[in-house]
């Protein structure tokens, strides 16, 4: 074997589970593409895309940390709702946006360390905890605002509007905020201690005891950067919109769970790729336009949803299982 | 040679049971020291009061001739004392180089990795212990690797930990003849670079080959300290340790 065939080799190896949702993407692509030229070469509703694309990113990306940890969250979805309310009522109260903006950030990534500390030191199962209180928000938050959603049209005359939500070179601002939080997650993920100890923990959490590892406070960070994003996610969805609502959010549960999935991050634990997570997102993303652009009704949307992740989690699998 | 470690007259029970009773043992520098004994014998209570995890109820633990006091795990990692337990502790999804730096990763400020530095000296110490396969770099995955293999990350991780002394607990059982080869190759490599080995087994045949002085224990006292030189073969060691067990 030579050593660049051996140096190939190697980077399919490595990389073999960011690659094959790459290839899901770029087939998903090619079918819209044979199947709808016309639509499908219009920049428009690749832009269309590319507004709420970058939502979803900053939900799915924390999650490909919390699943390798080897725990999964579904509160984020009501979290994203949460965070966004408090960021509307401080708005409506007159804060500085950028202090509302903070404050909106930090409420998320508390609600992820109450939830992390729930799973770890309640040693309760993190599916079943995070169900209760995804809907245990979600009705708060119901209440809460009786609900009644509110809007707030004046903040596009603000400067953070332009900055966050505005558009560069005819790209909204949200993708760069997007690109350069999925790159520092990757660093993050791959290059930094707090990535390394959450592989450890997810694939043998008394090992990394063992080993010196503070194996709950691992947990609960990994919970925290979960919320987090959601936060950013819930806060960039008022701003595109410039509203927030009762269910803002509560749509999002299934497709970027399925995002980390296709995207090739396995169930067990101790791996994963945030690369991945980003061509899972994109899959997901234009599955949702494609299907309509090919001339199929809506109601087709879901099936075809379907379809795609027990194909591509079939496809992972080709990458081989779980090593002990 | 000086003795690494030493215990003195080394007692302890759990709730009216003797689990070690006056036990005496040392280990010196550079050598291999075979722990044998039946179930039951007090084995893993000598070790885990060696390597603090039991304190002692009384005697004395002696460091490179001084006595230390309130002995416990963090004491005895400072004097260069490691375990490579029976499961391993390794991630096997990891690559090698991710198990031997787990919880002591080489961090630049702000926590990022210094990966190359540790990639090379992870290379390093596979190939000092004696990893020769080209297949194997430490970037490969520890679930790739045979079960010797996995022993010997293991045993680098000690090494790479600072470890003069490496206790090995059971670390032949259920591996192949190739497998228990190429931990013993391991263990000789830790021998040649002048650190010490506790190998506790139950395979006297595997005991006989790798130590150069063997301590029996039989309900928890030390019957038995014998050098390699004092035996015959592992038939003569197996018939000490029957005698000893016949006696009560």
């Amino acid at each position: 074997m030579s050593t660049k065939e051996s140096t190939f080799k190697n980077l399919i190896g490595k990389n073999g589970r960011a690659l094959g949702s790459l290839g899901y993407f770029i087939i998903l692509m090619l079918v819209f593409l044979i199947g709808a030229p016309e639509v499908m070469m219009r920049p428009n509703l690749h832009q269309s895309v590319f507004v709420m694309l970058p939502v979803i990113m900053f939900m799915v990306i924390p999650l490909v940390f919390l699943v390798t940890a080897g725990e999964i969250d579904l509160s984020f979805a009501s979290t994203f709702g949460l965070s966004a309310y408090i960021f509307a009522l401080l708005l409506k109260a007159g804060l500085d946006p950028l202090l509302c903006i903070l404050i909106g950030i930090l409420s998320g990534a508390v609600v992820g360390i109450l939830m992390g500390c729930l799973v770890v030191y309640g040693r309760l199962s993190s599916l079943v905890a995070s169900l209760g209180a995804l809907f245990f928000i979600r009705g708060f938050l119901f209440v809460a605002s009786d609900s009644k959603s509110i809007s707030f049209m004046e903040i596009s005359d603000h400067w953070i509007y332009d900055v966050l939500v505005g558009k560069l070179f005819g790209v909204p601002m949200q993708v760069y905020w997007a690109a350069l939080f999925t790159i520092f997650s990757y660093y993050l993920y791959r290059k930094h201690v707090f990535g390394i100890h959450i592989h450890h923990v997810g694939d043998n959490p008394d090992s990394a005891a063992q080993m010196g590892i503070n194996v709950n406070w691992v947990r609960i960070s990994a919970f925290m950067y979960v919320g987090l994003g959601a936060a950013l996610a819930g806060i960039f969805s008022c701003l595109i919109n410039f509203t927030w609502w009762p269910t803002q959010g509560f749509g999002y549960l299934l497709l970027a769970l399925a995002a980390v999935f296709i995207g090739g991050t396995p169930t067990w634990g101790g791996v994963g790729t945030i690369i991945g997570a980003v061509f899972g997102v994109g899959v997901i993303a234009y599955m949702e336009v494609g299907v309509v652009a090919m001339g199929m009704s809506g109601v087709w949307r879901q099936f075809f949803n379907g379809l795609i992740i027990i194909l591509a989690i079939l496809g992972h699998r080709f990458h081989g299982g779980r090593v002990r | 040679m000086s003795a690494i470690i030493e215990l003195k007259n080394v007692s302890k029970s759990f709730g009216g049971i003797t689990a070690l009773k006056k036990a005496s043992i040392k280990v010196d520098v550079g050598e291999v020291v075979g722990l044998i004994g039946d179930n039951g014998a007090g084995k893993s209570t000598l070790i885990k009061t060696l390597v603090g995890v039991h304190a002692p109820d009384d005697g004395q633990i002696i460091i490179r001739g001084n006595e230390v006091k309130n002995w416990n795990a963090s004491k005895a990692r400072e004097a260069g004392i490691e375990t490579v337990f029976q499961d391993r502790a390794l991630c096997p999804q990891q690559s090698i180089v991710w198990n031997i730096f787990m919880g002591k990763e080489l961090k630049h400020r702000f926590g990022f990795i210094r990966e190359k530095e540790q990639v090379r000296e992870a290379n390093k110490l596979i190939r000092e212990i004696g990893f020769t396969s080209k297949l194997i770099d430490a970037e490969s995955p520890v679930g790739n690797l045979s079960g010797g293999e996995r022993q010997g990350v293991a045993i680098a991780r000690a090494i790479y930990n600072n470890a003069e002394l490496i206790v090995l607990d059971e670390p032949t059982t259920a591996l192949s003849l190739i497998e228990t080869q190429k931990v013993f190759d391991f263990v000789d490599n830790v021998k040649k670079s002048g650190r010490s080995v506790l190998f506790i087994g139950h395979n006297i045949y595997h005991v006989y080959d790798i130590s150069d002085r063997f301590i029996v224990l039989d309900r928890g006292e030390v019957v038995h300290q014998l050098n390699k030189n004092d035996i015959e073969g592992p038939e003569a060691l197996m018939k000490v340790m029957k005698d000893a067990v016949s006696k009560h």
